[in-house]
């Protein structure tokens, strides 16, 4: 028989259960008043001159055009390199590890890798690909970097779609003669490809968003041009928005948060298209 | 997860151990300890009507000797020895934990794919041993299987049948097509489909995925065909057209059928084999088994005493 | 088809080498910070750098004392966690006890868009918005202080510790919570006595990858904090933490010297830290599931 709770008891639970409510609103409400301050504080900035026009002036007029370029460049050359290894070490740890030390040095090595601190990333990518290898501060050495640092985010949801495949289509195709290979070919990778995207599409756009890793890797400040290739430098939103609410004076304030709203809304649409994808394919399951 | 004893196509070395001792060489190195555990002998092989299992066999298409097999610790057959003659219908029945299961995928190497799977003893297709003469792949294209539950591939019903085919290298798409019809014939099938081969096989009824396994199955052209309670899950209308393909596919193909319902090991086998925890009890033609059995548990087991 | 099995071999050796890469980079990093670090300390003692009082790099002779920036970073820390840790762990409780339905999509939305917020810009809102907030009520000289650096990134923790603690609890299995309710337990209480003991482990992780969040972040910090590297009598007092310093330094040193080294020694003493931190996670996650 349920027991009958104290008076007491109850109020208490009402306290604490408001409470908690409360620490929700205290969690939330902030990203909340971001993202209406540079709504309506930077709105009146974004026009398409604004988008789309090279800056002048020393960045006190014009447009942030070569900066949303270049991030976008820069987080396309990221995912191009990231995308590869990532799925592959996911395929590695579902379909071909088995249960020893070996692994689990691995999904150490990722656990790290995912928290290490995105100044030494841009230490790292300064040490080895601007300075070792030789590739300068260019959009190369700067994708390679966020490359690295946005491998975990690949790895945890391509392992997750890869796991959530049937078991069946495994054994099927093996069943059949197929190899191992042949059948994470054909039985399973295809199935996996939208959970795959989902998740490297989330890695970009954080990879959009980081501005550490990029500071002495590839960002340059003033550049009214856009890059020819890989090699050169590129500006970067994430920089820009640093540099101009830092060390530019007499730059219009609506500028700034136009510039800020710019980059929140390139991150949030990035992250909105990878989680429409994924409510889709969850209901659009074909097994 | 998709493991092997052995990567890829190469045969595995002598993999078989001794419970006791530690586990088979991950990727294919070949280490030859072959340990015989000190079980008791399988007992009631075969009737005086059948070839000795010493020889390996007269006209046995599937030669058995001795096999035992173990996942981790636990010994799921024990010393098991007898022949399967080409072109029969053997039914093997018994109750569950029977070791009936591990020994159909034994035959067509898919215990390879449990990492805790260990073996002794030797099983021989037309005389060449499964596992230290062919490789793993070459095994599952001579010898198909038919599982429990139909388990469609989520592509079109054309896709389905020609999956296996197709990865082995054949590309001509008319000799695709006539493959695929072929088989669907033979599985009884074709009349169904014939008209929506594009169609996701998803959407057939239970007993159409399962005839479409079966034509999946006979597309990469095997020599024997397991089939592994392969009704379970179907209407008896569908039991019986999956029965009726069987007996209609004995006139080319070597069929081995693990069956948990007694009547339909009666219906259809030539020759039925008794296995009770591990171990084969008996093994004798259908009508000797079920009118005559010579083991205590057979009669048991089969006027429904335990199962 | 001897090709064949070679291109597959291929293939498996390239998944092969892909799937132990991370532990490669890993180390990687490590050495290059090292390389580049330890060259400091032919310099410096290590003494001097670990417990120097003085970050005055480019004064004659220049002092590479971090005290100040690693008890920036500290107090700085702490500050976010005090705050973020019960608003977290509350929140994560609301979500996954009590909320249901369209509420608990919301919430979890709302914690995704404050994940999903890019870290410079919730440094530029903190200087544009909270700093002046925080200047104004306590009558500071400027708003660039360690406390508005604090609630920055607790704000940049919260998802981290969220989402991680909501985890723990749902692992927890449902017979506990049957469990106290037969018992007559309120909610509250189930929740308080049951749940959250059970979950221990797993909010502890959350926590400690919270700290290792907020540790590691310099973007929002070098914008609100006020860069001034001296050790701070109160949180009311700008500070430099050592990823800012990084940050804010690295452009101006010349390739080679020892200021160069000095932020690269700064950067072992950070992985060093995350690294411990995120061993004690995993270690704590695996325990729970244990």
């Amino acid at each position: 028989m349920a027991a009958v709770s104290a008076p007491r008891a109850i109020r208490t639970q009402q306290i604490a259960l408001a409470a908690l409510f409360l620490a929700n609103l205290i969690a939330l409400l902030p990203a909340v008043v971001v993202v209406g301050v540079l709504l309506v504080r930077g709105a009146g900035a974004i026009s398409w001159e604004f988008l789309s026009a090279m800056p002048s002036q020393g960045m006190r007029s014009g447009g942030i055009f070569p900066a949303i370029v270049g991030t976008l460049q820069l987080v396309a050359l990221t995912g191009f390199f990231a995308l590869p290894v990532g799925v592959f070490a996911a395929v590695y740890l579902t379909e071909y590890s088995r249960d020893n030390w070996l692994t689990r040095l691995v999904r150490l090595a990722i656990v790290n890798l995912a928290g290490v601190p995105s100044v030494v990333y841009g230490l790292f990518g300064l040490g080895l690909f601007v300075i070792f290898f030789r590739f300068g501060t260019s959009l190369l050495s700067g994708a390679l970097t966020l490359a690295i640092m946005i491998l975990p985010v690949i790895i945890t949801a391509s392992e997750e779609a890869l796991r959530s495949v049937p078991q069946s289509f495994r054994e099927v195709s093996l069943s059949l003669g197929a190899s191992r290979w042949q059948t994470i070919r054909h039985a399973v990778l295809p199935y996996a490809v939208p959970g795959i995207m989902t998740g490297t599409i989330l890695g970009i756009s954080r990879a959009a968003g980081e501005t550490a890793p990029i500071l002495f890797t590839v960002a340059a400040f003033y550049l009214p041009r856009l890059p020819a290739s890989i090699f050169d430098q590129a500006m970067v939103l994430p920089y820009h928005l640093y540099v101009i609410s830092t060390q530019i004076p007499y730059i219009p304030e609506v500028t700034r948060y136009g510039t800020a709203l710019v980059l929140l809304l390139l991150v949030l649409t990035m992250n909105l298209i990878a989680v429409v994808l994924r409510a889709r394919f969850r209901r659009r399951r074909l097994w | 997860m998709v493991t092997e004893g052995a990567p890829g196509n190469e045969t595995a070395g002598p993999g078989g151990v001794s419970p006791l001792g530690a586990g088979a060489p991950p990727f294919g190195g070949a280490t030859s300890r072959r340990q015989m555990p000190a079980d008791a002998p399988a007992s009631g092989i075969g009737s005086p009507g059948d070839a000795s299992p010493d020889r390996a066999g007269a006209g046995a298409k599937l030669g058995i000797r001795e096999w035992s097999v173990w996942f981790g610790l636990i010994q799921a057959l024990r010393s098991v020895s007898f022949d399967i003659r080409e072109r029969e219908i053997l039914g093997i029945i018994g109750p569950s934990s029977s070791g009936k299961t591990s020994l159909l995928r034994s035959l067509n190497r898919m215990n390879d794919t449990n990492p805790a799977f260990r073996w002794t003893g030797s099983i021989a297709l037309d005389g060449r041993d499964l596992y230290r003469q062919f490789g793993s792949q070459d095994v599952r294209r001579r010898i198909g299987i038919v599982f429990a539950l139909p388990m469609p591939l989520p592509k079109s019903i054309r896709e389905n049948v020609v999956y296996g085919p197709k990865l082995r290298g054949l590309r001509d798409r008319g000799a695709l097509e006539a493959l695929a019809e072929r088989c669907l014939r033979a599985a009884s099938l074709w009349d169904e489909v014939k008209d929506r081969l594009d169609l996701p096989a998803m959407k057939l009824s239970g007993g159409q995925q399962q005839r479409l396994c079966i034509a999946r199955t006979l597309a990469m052209e095997p020599e024997v065909v397991l089939f592994d309670e392969p009704c379970s899950g179907l209407d008896p209308i569908s039991t019986a057209k999956v029965e009726e393909t069987m007996l209609q596919l004995k006139e080319r193909y070597t069929i081995v059928l693990v069956t948990n319902n007694t009547k339909q090991a009666a219906r259809v086998s030539d020759r039925v084999a008794f296995f009770l925890m591990g171990e084969l009890v008996e093994l004798d033609r259908t009508d000797a088994i079920f009118t005559a059995p010579r083991d205590r548990r057979t009669e048991d087991y089969i006027t429904g005493r335990f199962g | 088809m001897p090709w064949q099995r070679w291109r597959e071999r291929g293939i498996e050796t390239f998944i092969w080498c892909c799937g132990v890469v991370s532990i490669l980079f890993v180390i990687l990093i490590f050495l290059f910070l090292l390389k580049e670090g330890l060259a400091l300390f032919k310099t410096v003692s290590l003494g001097e750098f670990l417990g120097g009082r003085f970050w005055y790099p480019i004064s004659e002779p220049p002092r590479f004392g971090i005290l100040p920036l690693l008890l920036g970073s500290l107090w700085v820390t702490v500050g976010a966690i005090v705050m973020s840790v019960p608003i977290g762990v509350g929140s994560a409780l609301f979500i996954s006890e009590v909320a249901t339905g369209w509420t608990k999509e919301i919430l979890k939305t709302g914690i995704e868009l404050l994940a999903a917020i890019p870290s410079v810009v919730l440094g530029f809102v903190g200087m544009m918005v909270l700093a002046p907030a925080i200047k104004s009520s306590f009558e500071l000289p400027s708003g660039l202080t360690a406390l508005t650096g604090s609630i920055t990134l607790a704000l940049m923790a919260m998802p981290t510790i969220v989402s991680i603690t909501e985890d723990a609890l749902t692992a927890v299995p449902q017979r506990y919570r049957e469990a106290a309710f037969g018992l007559g337990a309120t909610k509250w209480q189930m929740m308080h006595r049951v749940l959250l003991p059970a979950a221990r482990s797993g909010i502890l992780a959350a926590v400690m990858l919270g700290i290792g969040r907020v540790i590691g972040e310099t973007m929002a910090v070098m914008m609100v904090t006020g860069n001034a590297a001296v050790i701070p009598g109160t949180l009311l007092e700008p500070v430099r933490t050592m990823t800012a310093t990084i940050a804010a330094e690295m452009g101006e040193t010349v390739r080679g010297s020892a200021h160069y080294f000095a932020l690269f020694a700064i950067g072992i003493v950070l992985f060093v830290i995350s690294f411990v931190i995120n061993v004690l996670a995993d270690l704590f996650l695996h325990r729970e599931r244990a």
